[in-house]
């Protein structure tokens, strides 16, 4: 069962990358994002960690694609991309790159670690949410101050990138809402 | 059969290929962005396989903070897309050369 679950699941997530790189149209392409994301909650669902597919789902699978589905409207981009290829030796190079990049992971991963033996202190006990948030706000509590500070400097970077070059210009209500 | 951690870490090998070459084939720069995304999210998978299979929450709490930096990522990255398209109409990548001698 959950063999057949595993399989269909990653056909999903497989199946949505290609088409994320294969499609010609943005829009479909970030359609075929969500797909992929959400067979990412999946597997992290089969993996018990289901703080982490809530978030995947809700962070990722919405607020992310959203937001590019706004980009791709504001700027009206979502017209089908020309096939034709302006440098054509590109494209066989980075599929031969990508072969390459199969095999060199796959034969670095057939070795055996020194690493490898099991945690003692961060077992994973009780219930999902109540270990992850214990590990967060005691062992990793500076770290998570530091994303606070992370996330107001992008806001006011994706805020100040986003309006009118010049002085003085009136900021945009639709721009502000991609920095948001 | 069982599902060891090893089928899970042979679908983020793939994704993360999928989304590296994808990166280097297509010339939308939103579409390339979006190969970030799945990159990002190979490495993830990965992340929560080796919590899983090494019995440490640590792992997840590491995805916890990829998936914060990645938000901040796409919001300043579709911001930087929006001044590019503001400036020029163009809408690939190799249109982007100021910087060439």
């Amino acid at each position: 069962m959950i063999a057949v679950m595993f399989f269909v699941v990653a056909a999903l997530v497989l199946g949505g990358a290609l088409g994320v790189v294969l499609s010609p149209n943005p829009v479909y392409s970030a359609l075929f994002l969500v797909a992929t994301l959400i067979g990412i909650a999946a597997f992290f669902l089969m993996e018990n960690a289901q703080l982490l597919a809530a978030v995947q789902i809700i962070v990722y699978a919405s607020a992310v694609v959203v937001l590019f589905l706004f980009v791709i409207m504001l700027l009206g981009v979502d017209r089908y991309e020309g096939l034709g290829d302006p440098r054509p030796l590109q494209r066989p190079v980075a599929v031969v790159v990508g072969i390459i990049l199969v095999l060199e992971i796959a034969l670095l991963a057939g070795h055996n670690w020194a690493t490898g033996t099991k945690s003692q202190v961060g077992k994973l006990h009780g219930a999902n949410i109540q270990s992850v948030a214990r590990a967060l706000f005691t062992t990793y509590l500076w770290p998570f101050e530091i994303t606070a500070i992370l996330f107001v400097a992008a806001v006011v970077g994706a805020v100040v990138l986003a309006r009118r070059s010049g002085r003085g210009a009136p900021v945009e209500s639709s721009s502000a809402e991609v920095g948001s | 059969m069982t599902i060891t951690g090893n089928y899970y870490l042979i679908v983020a090998l793939l994704l993360f290929t999928i989304g590296a070459t994808g990166l280097l084939i297509r010339r939308n720069v939103l579409v390339m962005f979006m190969c970030i995304e799945l990159m990002l999210n190979a490495v993830n998978l990965t992340f929560v396989t080796f919590a899983k299979m090494l019995d440490d929450v640590g792992g997840q709490v590491i995805v916890f903070f990829t998936l914060v930096v990645a938000a901040a990522e796409v919001a300043v990255g579709l911001a930087i897309i929006v001044a590019i398209f503001r400036r020029r109409r163009g809408a690939t990548a190799d249109d982007i050369d100021l910087l060439r001698g």
